[in-house]
């Protein structure tokens, strides 16, 4: 059993929000944790440190409501490549966002220009409404590369998207080219990161770069 | 020279349609009849579209006119034609404008002229800082008082604001907020805790009641290099701005660069890195200059340094698993601070020594502080929790700001409270 306020749960707790918010994030859902409710670890011998946890989230879009979720992640032994092993259940349904999706992807892909911008939020914390959907789908886009290279070690968020350029496709997917800059808690390091994100309001988002 | 309502009008003038590009002022002092009624001459060629802005009055009485580009030269010529000098007042007049446009658009800008009329909700420039510094002193000069303790390596002014309804080396509480540059809300909330003690001692409530035994200290801007660097450069900049040799990278953790376990696993001996403890204890005159302070007072109760982000209340160690010896009357007092900071949004904190609830980190401020003796050490992580970091929006500054402020007062007061 862990104290929530040790910072190993914390860590895989950030681990568990980052792979959900690849999975189920998008324009119209930007998840988040609002408190780590319980943790318990476990040493695996030959595999690795699992990590079980209860996890209180909610929507920034719908605050007033929260959802319960139960993680697991799984830390692998030797090899600090591999990224770690997330399961996570949610317990009840999410907000529907299928008219707000439907609305954003009509949006953008009536654009006569491909959309650009920079500095998301800008220094002073601010985010053009507009905008607000391309900055959660940065999170859909973060939510992979935090999951796929944290270690028990690291504890990522994203500190600001400072460029994303839209791509035009031949497919149905939209196309965001983003740079995002991760905030490395442990090192205190800012690191910037290219990733591509396609994504399509019934399939969703995926990586692909 | 100033023309302020000619100039004003022409501003007002210009911003419109016309454009005043290569037109000169030339001013004329006529000595003689002749001279006058060679200028008088120059008013009835209307065709020259000439613009007296001091009409001719008698002798000796200068004479200025706004000649436009192409009539420049039929004017001149005229004039020394008949021998009458003149100078050039204005060289063009467009030029003058545009420095003129650019003046009002900075003064409408202008800093607030009293402490009440800052605007505690946007985050604010280093010299518009200073100058609220200035402001309050002026404006409360029986409670608050600058001290410059330092400067910084770009050689900035460390600047303390210091609290005190009188006594001698009372004991005291020290604040600092912004020792790592980019936590913008730190600074930020430092300029309204300033103003929230002079106010609370002026009605009499509040920290009135601790002011009458305690001085507070409070250093606003504890990296000024580091903070001018992130506005005008890279706004993710942590560090100081100094220059060790042997390296081309810049800058020096500054809560890594303390006498606590320096060196040790915690920080890294690597310049480029966030976390570079630096090249020896101290190097960093942003921290000398606090040691210094502190070690001469002598009279330190309680300490507090405020960082961002992650909504944590955290005392010593960070630098060694070994409990501090007051560890369970740290926690006691940051489960009542949290509580009370918790009241007012409902946000949520955790607490605990810095190993266990963030990470290991070596020569730390609060490591440092504690163990010269100033047992109630803590550091505040302030909101949020990573959805926006390090960028908070400015509207979140006032509640952060007031709610860290019940938890300060509770460290406080419990210092007051169990005097050692």
């Amino acid at each position: 059993e862990l104290p929530p306020s040790h910072f190993p749960a914390a860590r895989a707790a950030a681990v568990a929000v980052g792979y959900l918010r690849y999975l189920r994030g998008g324009p119209g859902r930007g998840l988040q944790l609002r408190e780590l409710r319980r943790a318990r670890r476990q040493d695996i011998d030959d595999v690795g440190h699992k990590y079980d946890l209860e996890l209180e989230l909610e929507d920034v879009l719908d605050r007033d409501r929260t959802v319960t979720c139960t993680a697991e992640v799984v830390y692998h032994l030797g090899n600090k490549n591999t990224a770690p092993d997330v399961q996570v259940t949610v317990q009840g349904e999410l907000r529907s966002t299928e008219e707000a999706d439907q609305e954003f992807y009509n949006r953008i892909r009536s654009l006569e220009k491909e959309l650009e911008a920079e500095n998301i939020p800008d220094s002073h914390g601010n985010i053009p409404p507009e905008l607000e959907p391309i900055l959660l789908l940065a999170w859909v886009a973060s939510g992979y590369v935090i999951w796929r290279n944290s270690t028990e070690n690291t504890k990522f968020h994203l500190a600001q998207v400072k460029h994303v350029k839209q791509v035009k496709r031949s497919d149905e997917d939209l196309q965001f080219d983003y740079v995002v800059l991760l905030h490395e808690m442990v090192s205190q390091e800012v690191i910037p990161w290219e990733v591509t994100l396609l994504w399509h309001p019934r399939r969703g988002g995926r990586v692909s770069r | 020279m100033r023309l302020p309502v000619l100039l004003a009008a022409l501003v007002a003038v210009a911003t419109c349609t016309e454009t005043f590009v290569g037109h000169q002022v030339l001013r004329v002092v006529p000595k003689s009849d002749e001279e006058l009624q060679t200028v008088q001459e120059l008013q009835d060629l209307e065709h020259l579209q000439l613009d007296f802005w001091l009409a001719p009055r008698g002798l000796g009485s200068p004479v200025d006119i706004r000649v436009p580009f192409p009539s420049l030269q039929p004017v001149k010529a005229h004039l020394e034609a008949s021998g009458v000098s003149y100078s050039i007042m204005i060289e063009d007049v467009q030029a003058l404008l545009d420095e003129e446009q650019t003046e009002m658009l900075r003064s409408s800008r202008q800093l607030p002229l009293t402490t009440n009329t800052f605007n505690y909700e946007a985050y604010h420039t280093i010299d518009e800082i200073y100058s609220f510094m200035d402001m309050l002193v002026a404006e409360n000069p029986n409670l608050v008082s600058k001290l410059e303790i330092g400067r910084s390596t770009e050689n900035r002014p460390l600047y303390v604001l210091k609290f005190s309804t009188g006594g001698t080396k009372r004991p005291a509480v020290w604040i600092d907020t912004g020792i790592h540059s980019r936590e913008w809300v730190t600074q930020a909330s430092g300029v309204w805790f300033a103003k929230k003690i002079v106010q609370d001692h002026a009605n009499n409530e509040g920290v009135a009641s601790i002011l009458e035994t305690m001085d507070i200290f409070l250093e606003i801007v504890t990296n000024p290099d580091g903070f001018a660097y992130t506005q005008t450069t890279n706004r993710m900049w942590r560090k100081t701005r100094s220059k060790h040799s042997g390296s081309i990278c810049v800058g020096v953790d500054p809560n890594r660069n303390w006498d606590a376990g320096f060196g040790e696993a915690g920080a890294s001996g690597n310049p480029c890195m966030e976390t570079y403890h630096g090249p020896y204890p101290n190097s960093e005159p942003e921290v000398k200059s606090i040691v210094d302070f502190v070690k001469s007072h002598g009279n330190i109760k309680a300490f507090v340094s405020i960082h961002s982000y992650s909504q944590l209340l955290l005392y010593p160690y960070g630098y060694t698993q070994t409990p501090a010896p007051d560890q369970q009357e740290l926690h006691e007092v940051s489960a009542k601070a949290v509580a009370a900071l918790s009241s007012l949004y409902g946000t949520q904190y955790e607490y605990g020594s810095i190993i266990t609830t963030i990470y290991r980190a070596s020569g730390g401020t609060i490591d440092w502080t504690y163990n010269q003796g100033i047992k109630y050490s803590f550091t505040f992580e302030l909101r949020d929790t990573g959805r926006y970091g390090f960028l908070l929006p400015a509207k979140q500054i006032v509640p952060t700001a007031e709610e860290t402020w019940l938890a300060l007062k509770v460290i406080m007061e419990h210092a007051r409270d169990n005097m050692y």
